[in-house]
């Protein structure tokens, strides 16, 4: 080899061709399958997830009526009797409006605390780890756990005591609960990130000003962050959407939206429902419904929400990158 | 009450409440584990930890625990969950190493491959299919794959060959592991895009400089570089894999059974069930306490595995963060 080497000139590549990158005619074969693996992998996910939407959009356009949508479910027998989804797209905002509202303020402070204060360390460390481990959770566990916590005499106010004395444990209260650990992780990220871009010399301009760390807080970090949390809010509530597990479990899937009790918010909250997702999972062949045109057309609205959430998060990063002058890593999820 | 909010807080009241309230986080994790162990003590103290084995019949035990109900009597607290646990392995392990190969070689796709028009388009569309809800793949699942497998996949000489012993529709480990790969392959792509993304421009060009050519560079510099992040991505992954509850118990055909590799070509049609999926199949049931206290166990299994899994994701991660890249 070392007789070929004085050959090659300098200044002029010594593969085949002509351009700046080596052409992949003269790579090694394992190269070049996985060269095309790569193609392949990359254009089949895009063809996969393109796919989807575009079967269930031709699916939804096929079976989704405004009746369904405006009119409440109805025990039936046959396909025209049963009624369409309005309880399940009002049971899906209420559990999101729940759970949002619990998991806001329990994130935001969590991060507040843990970027601010964070004394003793390692009482940090076991917080983040914590949510860390929520986030691995699986939403199942959650609502199991969510079930033998509501089903406890202390939390029988929220849902309903049967004649036996057993308690019910599934309501809107507790399914919101439990979705409410769904949306914590994602908030609490974007807001600890938002939080750590804010440069130090912000806080220590307020610090300079005779501010405290609490008005420094308030005043100076979270505004800078707001649209972080609109970011993690807006993750929080498709996951929310989403989830189909919780609501099995522990929002005692009655088709309509079931008051317990004559007071009437408080009733509703202590009540039963469904969602869009427990409402597809039980007219899927899976569950006792098999109405697939019901299924496909609620999934149809269940993914545009889905989609439309998609494109809000996507807004959000843009503003937030174009107002900051910083561009956000490559961040895809 | 308002008007005390409003007012100025002291410092110390300040960094009290919020830590009290971050605190709340880690005693709901404590809680999560006591509550779920509690409900599954009567179980584990039944059986010891040969719940855990193999040996009875799985199938027979779940519907004596049904049937028994409310008073029910100690025999029924006999559990042999293997089929479960194994169901959860096979379909988590296939599709980890399914996705672990897709997502490096899309994610090399996306980095270094793609035109820059193309990668502005991939990277919104692979995050669409993260965000799809899993009932949805489940609905996609059970509508369109599994009577295409059950119809043109599997003969009828196959079918016929297994008749008495189960039952092939298409609904098995077949299209959960496809569907689960799907599912997590957007997970590990965005991790492991980002960590791509972080390493150094000029260690690439270094060992394209060196006569390398840019895959081989990209393979033996970027992905060995991000290594970290793929562990990472795959521990990630695999949490999500084994608690995957609903799509599961949609499209593996819900019956208690175990596939075995040595009926060949027709393993990979057969039907079973998950640890997750049988909490998700069996819930109905939860009034009898013998099956509560089961499907209690089986969400242990699963919240140490996930607890587990979260510990070394974060360890992993650690040596991450110096280079910047968040996960």
């Amino acid at each position: 080899m070392s007789a070929l080497a004085p050959e090659r000139t300098l200044g002029q590549p010594w593969q085949t061709g002509p351009g700046r990158r080596s052409s992949p005619i003269g790579w090694r074969w394992g190269d070049r399958l996985a060269l095309a693996g790569a193609w392949v992998a990359g254009i089949g996910l895009c063809v996969i997830a393109a796919a989807i939407v575009l079967y269930m959009g031709y699916r939804g356009i096929e079976y989704l009526r405004p009746q369904l949508i405006f009119s409440r479910p109805a025990v039936g027998t046959s396909q025209s009797e049963t009624g369409g989804f309005l309880d399940p797209i009002l049971g899906t905002a209420l559990l999101t409006l729940i759970g949002i509202v619990l998991a806001v303020p329990l994130a935001v402070s969590s991060a507040l605390w843990i970027c601010e204060y964070g004394r003793p360390s390692w009482l940090a460390r076991i917080v983040e780890s914590s949510i860390e481990i929520v986030a691995g959770t699986p939403d199942i566990v959650i609502a199991l756990f969510g079930l033998a916590i509501f089903q406890l005499r202390l939390f029988a106010p929220f849902s309903f005591t049967a004649s036996g004395g057993g308690v019910f444990g599934r309501s809107f209260i507790a399914a919101g609960a439990m979705m409410s650990l769904i949306a914590l992780p994602p908030l609490f990220a974007t807001t600890r990130d938002g939080l750590q871009a804010v440069p130090t010399h912000m806080r220590e301009a307020a610090f300079a000003l005779g501010k405290t760390r609490i008005a420094t807080i308030r005043r100076v970090l979270l505004p800078s962050v707001r649209s972080n949390i609109a970011t993690g809010v807006t993750l929080g509530v498709s996951r929310i959407i989403g989830d189909t597990a919780i609501v099995v479990l522990l929002l005692g899937e009655s088709l309509r939206l079931e008051s317990q009790g004559s007071a009437p918010v408080a009733g509703l909250l202590r009540g039963t429902g469904s969602t869009l997702t427990s409402y597809v999972y039980d007219n899927s062949p899976a569950g006792e419904g098999a109405a697939p045109q019901k299924a496909y057309a609620a999934a149809f609205v269940l993914l545009a929400l889905v989609l439309c959430l998609n494109l809000l998060v996507d807004r959000i990063g843009r503003s937030q990158a174009h107002a900051t002058g910083l561009r956000t890593p490559a961040a895809i999820l | 009450m308002l008007r005390r909010l409003r007012s100025p807080w002291s410092e110390r009241r300040a960094e009290l409440t919020l830590g009290a309230v971050a605190l709340s986080v880690g005693a709901v994790v404590v809680a999560m584990l006591v509550f779920v162990a509690v409900h599954a003590w009567p179980i584990l103290e039944h059986n010891g930890i040969s719940w855990l084995g193999g040996a009875g019949n799985l199938e027979a035990q779940i519907a004596t625990m049904q049937a028994t109900g409310r008073g029910a009597p100690a025999s029924a607290y006999k559990l042999d969950a293997w089929p479960f646990i194994y169901g959860t392995l096979l379909t988590a392990a296939a599709a980890v190493v399914l996705a672990l190969f897709v997502s490096v070689l899309s994610s090399i796709f996306i980095v270094e491959l793609a035109p820059s028009r193309v990668r502005r388009i991939a990277i919104p569309v692979i995050r669409v299919l993260a965000s799809v809800p899993s009932v949805i793949y489940g609905l996609i699942g059970v509508l369109v794959l599994v009577p295409f497998v059950g119809n043109h996949l599997i003969t009828g000489a196959q079918k016929a060959s297994v008749q008495n012993v189960v039952e092939l529709t298409g609904a098995g480990l077949l299209v959960a592991v496809v569907i689960l790969t799907v599912m997590i392959t957007p997970i590990m792509v965005a991790l492991i895009c980002e960590a791509f993304v972080s390493v150094p421009n000029s260690w690439r060009e270094g060992a394209i400089a060196l006569g390398l050519n840019p895959l081989r560079a990209m393979l033996s510099v970027t992905v060995r570089a991000a290594r970290p992040a793929i562990v990472a991505a795959v521990v990630l992954a695999t949490a999500r894999a084994l608690g995957e509850a609903v799509m599961i118990s949609m499209v593996s055909g819900s019956r208690t059974f175990v596939p075995k590799p040595i009926d060949g070509a027709i393993f990979v049609f057969e039907p079973l069930r998950t640890l997750a999926s049988a909490i998700i199949d069996f819930h109905e049931g939860i009034g009898a306490p013998a099956l509560s206290s089961t499907l209690y166990a089986l969400a242990l299994v699963l919240l140490f595995s996930a607890a587990v899994l979260s510990v070394a994701g974060y360890l992993i991660k650690l040596p991450l963060r110096r280079y910047q890249v968040r996960g």
